[in-house]
C-alpha cells in the first residue's frame, strides 16, 4: 500500500461475531502505526446493581442468574458466597461438594461451547460450527456432547442448564439422591476421554507467534483448583483477600463503550482460564498433568492464543473432579441450613469461566438489598483485549481490511469476551437535588 | 413457510436485543438437533453461532431480548420488514425481561428529581417487548425459552402448520410430575397457579416455589386468551401466607413482571399501606 502509507486507515468489525453479546471494534490506523483500538461494547446497559436494591436476599440468585446465560452458575455462586460472609455462615462438606459440582458442569458447558462452537472453527477456516460439520462432523457432534455432559450435570442439581433454580443462600432447594449423581457417571467417563481428545486436538492447532508480558490474575486456594474460595493473586505478585478487591481494582469509563474498564493500580490484566492454569498448575489432576505431559505443553502458556488449550484441560479438570465429587457424595441431612438474617456488607470472588467475578452486598436488618456491586470478568478483560489488538495489529496492517479484520476478531475471541455481563452494570448513580 | 423451489431452505435470523443471551444458548443447546435445524434451514443471521452474516429478507426471525434504546427500536422496525415470520424468544423479547423493573424505578426517580451521571450512555427510560413496536407472530414464553418448544414451533412453521403451545397453568404440569404441592404443604408463595406451562414445573420439582418464569398462564379464569386468577393467589400470599403488601408485589413484580397482569396485580400491592 505505499501511496496509502500516509493516509489514516480504519479498520472496522460492525458485529464481533461468535462471541457472546453484542460488540463493535474500530481500529485507526495511520501508515505503519496503530492509533486508536476502541472496543465498543454497543449491548445496551440492563441496571441490574440498580434494580437488586429493594429486593429480598432470597431473590438475588434468581436474579442475577439473569445477567448472563452462559454463565448462570457463576452469579449465583458469587452472590449466595457474598451473601452468607454477612450471615456469618460457611458452607461445608457435601453442600461445598455440590457447589463444586454445579461449577464444574458450567465450566464444561461453557468452555466446550467457547472451544468447539466459536473459536475452534477460526483454526479451521470455518464460518461456524455448522459450516464445519460438514466436512468434520465426527468432531462437531463430540463438541456437542461435550457440552450437554456439563449441561446434564446443571440440570440434575439445578433443574435446567440455563439459569438453574436450586441455588439458595445456605445450600440448595433440593440436593439430589446418590443413585441420581451415579447415573451420570456413565457419560462423564466418556466425557473425560472426549476431553483428553480435545487437549490433544487443540494442542496441534497452529497459534501465531504472539506472547505478550501479561499479569495474569486468578483466585488461588491452598489445597485445589479455584472455584468458590481463595486469594485474589497474581503473576506480579499481589496476594490479597477478597475483601480487598476493591482497594486494588478500579473500575474506569470509557466514552465509547457501555462496559467498564477495570484495571488493577491503573494497569491492564488478564483473567480467565489461562490466568487460572497458569497460577494454579499445582493443583491439577493427574490425568490432566500427564495429557500437558504428552503434548509437551509447558506452562505457564503465554499465548492468548493457547486459552483454547487452557480451557480444553480444563474441561479435562472439570470432569475428574466431578467424578471424584461424586464418588464421595453422601447426601446432607438438610440441602440448606437455616440462616439467621443481619444487617452487613459481604464480599465473594469466584471463578467464572471466563475469569474472577467480584461481588459486594449491603443488606440491612429484614435481608433487603442496600446496595451491589457486580465486577465481571469480561470488564475486567476489556482493556486488556484492547492492548493485546494493538500488539497484534502490525501483523495484519498489510492484509486487506477484511482480513485484518477477521485478524482482529480473532484475537477478541481469545477471551471468549461475555458482553452481556459485561453491561449489567453501570452503576445508577442517584443524585438528590433538595426541592 | 415452503419454499416454491425445493432446494431453497427457509432462511433464519437469530436476532439479539438487551439480554443475557440465555435463549440463543438454550438454541445451542439442542446439541444433535442443532446439526438437523442446520440442515432443515439456512441460517442465514446468527452472530453469535456464525460469522457469516446475511442480510435479510428472512422467513424465520427469532428475536431475544427487550427494546431499551433508540438505537434499537429502530432496528427492529428495520428486522420487522425483513422478516415473513417474527417470533419472539423468551421473557424479555415478549415481557420486557427482567430489566424492566427500571419502568417502576424511573417513575419514581423522575418523580424525585433523580439524574443519572450525565455521561452515561444512551438508554430509554423503559424496557419495553418486541409486541410493543411491531406486530409479532408468534411468543415462545419462559426465561429461558424451553428448546424444546423452540424446535416444535420451527419445524411446524417449516411444515406449514400452525404452531399451538400449551398456556394453561404450571400446577397442571406439577399434578401430571406428581410433586408435591409447595404452595399448600410448605406454604411457600408458589407462582404456579398463574404462571404458563412449559418449563416442566421444574420448581416445584426442586422443592421450591415458582416465581413466574414463564409469564401468566391463559384461561385459568374463564377460558383461553382470559388472564389467570392473580388476584385471588395474591390474597392466599397475603391472608394465609402473611405476606406483607410489598412482599406479594415483589412476588408478581419479577422476571415477568412488566406484562399485564403480574404488571397489575404487583402495582395493586404497592399502593397497600
Amino acid at each position: 500500500m505505499p501511496e496509502e502509507t500516509a493516509q489514516t486507515r480504519t479498520i472496522a468489525v460492525d458485529m464481533v461475531a461468535r462471541v457472546e453479546g453484542e460488540g463493535a471494534l474500530r481500529v485507526t490506523v495511520k501508515g505503519e502505526t496503530v492509533q486508536d483500538v476502541e472496543l465498543r461494547i454497543f449491548e445496551p446497559p440492563r441496571f441490574f446493581e440498580a434494580f437488586l436494591r429493594g429486593r429480598h436476599y432470597e431473590e438475588v440468585p434468581d436474579i442475577v442468574a439473569r445477567i448472563c446465560g452462559i454463565c448462570p452458575v457463576a452469579y449465583q455462586m458469587s452472590a449466595v458466597h457474598a451473601l452468607e460472609q454477612i450471615f456469618g455462615f460457611r458452607v461445608e462438606g457435601a453442600i461445598r461438594d455440590l457447589r463444586r459440582l454445579l461449577y464444574c458442569g458450567e465450566w464444561i458447558e461453557s468452555h466446550a461451547l467457547h472451544v468447539y462452537l466459536l473459536q475452534a472453527p477460526d483454526f479451521l477456516g470455518y464460518d461456524s460450527a455448522i459450516s464445519m460439520a460438514k466436512d468434520h462432523a465426527t468432531l462437531v457432534t463430540r463438541g456437542l456432547r461435550l457440552k450437554k455432559a456439563g449441561n446434564a450435570i446443571m440440570t440434575l442439581l439445578g433443574g435446567r442448564s440455563v439459569h438453574p433454580v436450586s441455588v439458595k443462600v445456605g445450600g440448595f432447594s433440593r440436593v439430589p439422591l446418590r443413585r441420581e449423581l451415579e447415573a451420570l457417571k456413565d457419560e462423564l467417563l466418556w466425557a473425560r476421554d472426549a476431553a483428553v481428545e480435545t487437549v490433544r486436538w487443540v494442542a496441534d492447532f497452529e497459534y501465531p507467534d504472539f506472547a505478550p508480558d501479561y499479569n495474569y490474575v486468578a483466585l488461588r486456594h491452598p489445597d485445589e483448583y479455584p472455584f468458590n474460595e481463595g486469594q485474589i493473586v497474581a503473576s506480579s505478585g499481589l496476594q490479597i483477600s477478597v475483601s480487598e478487591f476493591e482497594q486494588h481494582f478500579i473500575e474506569h469509563q470509557v466514552a465509547y463503550s457501555n462496559a467498564l474498564h477495570c484495571k488493577l493500580r491503573g494497569s491492564s490484566y488478564f483473567v480467565g482460564p489461562l490466568a487460572r492454569l497458569n497460577l494454579n498448575q499445582d493443583h491439577l489432576t493427574p490425568w490432566a498433568r500427564q495429557v500437558l505431559a504428552d503434548r509437551r505443553i509447558e506452562l505457564p502458556l503465554r499465548n492468548p492464543f493457547q486459552g483454547i488449550i487452557a480451557r480444553s484441560i480444563e474441561i479435562l479438570y472439570a470432569l475428574e473432579e466431578s467424578l471424584q465429587l461424586i464418588e464421595r457424595y453422601e447426601p446432607p441431612p438438610l440441602s440448606a441450613a437455616p440462616i439467621t438474617v443481619r444487617s452487613g456488607i459481604g464480599m465473594a470472588c469466584t471463578e467464572a469461566p471466563r475469569g474472577i467475578l467480584y461481588h459486594r452486598y449491603e443488606v440491612d436488618g429484614d435481608g433487603v438489598i442496600r446496595d451491589v456491586k457486580i465486577v465481571p470478568p469480561t470488564s475486567q478483560n476489556q482493556s486488556r483485549i484492547e492492548q493485546d489488538l494493538r500488539l497484534f495489529m502490525p501483523r495484519l496492517l498489510r492484509l486487506p481490511d477484511k482480513e485484518a479484520a477477521l485478524g482482529c476478531e480473532r484475537v477478541i475471541r481469545c477471551y471468549d469476551p461475555c458482553i452481556s455481563c459485561a453491561t449489567h452494570f453501570l452503576n445508577l448513580e442517584i443524585r438528590r437535588e433538595s426541592a | 413457510m415452503r419454499n416454491p423451489d425445493e432446494r431453497q431452505r427457509p432462511r433464519l435470523a437469530v436476532v439479539k436485543f438487551a439480554s443475557c443471551d440465555g435463549c440463543q444458548l438454550s438454541i445451542l443447546n439442542l446439541e444433535e438437533d442443532l446439526l438437523a435445524l442446520g440442515r432443515m434451514l439456512d441460517i442465514a443471521y446468527f452472530p453469535e453461532a456464525s460469522s457469516d452474516m446475511r442480510p435479510g429478507p428472512y422467513d424465520i426471525a427469532l428475536v431475544e431480548g427487550s427494546i431499551t434504546t433508540a438505537e434499537d427500536a429502530h432496528r427492529i422496525l428495520a428486522l420487522r420488514e425483513q422478516a415473513k415470520v417474527l417470533i419472539t424468544i423468551g421473557a424479555c423479547a415478549t415481557a420486557g425481561g427482567i430489566q424492566s423493573l427500571r419502568n417502576w424505578a424511573d417513575v419514581e426517580s423522575f418523580k424525585r428529581a433523580v439524574y443519572p451521571s450525565p455521561e452515561y450512555i444512551q438508554s430509554l427510560s423503559t424496557s419495553t417487548p418486541i409486541s410493543e413496536h411491531v406486530h409479532v407472530d408468534f411468543e415462545l414464553w419462559g426465561c429461558p425459552i424451553d428448546k424444546d418448544q423452540l424446535l416444535r414451533v420451527i419445524i411446524d412453521l417449516v411444515a406449514d402448520v400452525q404452531p399451538r403451545l400449551p398456556a394453561d397453568s404450571v400446577c397442571l404440569e406439577c399434578k401430571r410430575r406428581g410433586n408435591v404441592c409447595v404452595l399448600v404443604a410448605k406454604g411457600l408463595p408458589c407462582l404456579g397457579p398463574v404462571t404458563r406451562t412449559g418449563c416442566g414445573a421444574i420448581c416445584p420439582g426442586m422443592g421450591r416455589d415458582c416465581y413466574g418464569c414463564f409469564g401468566p398462564s391463559e384461561g385459568a379464569r374463564k377460558g383461553p386468551g382470559l388472564p389467570p386468577n392473580t388476584t385471588s393467589l395474591a390474597r392466599h400470599f397475603h391472608s394465609e401466607l402473611q405476606l406483607i403488601p410489598i412482599e406479594v408485589m415483589r412476588r408478581f413484580r419479577g422476571i415477568n413482571g412488566y406484562v399485564s397482569p403480574f404488571r397489575a396485580e404487583s402495582d395493586i400491592w404497592e399502593k397497600k399501606p
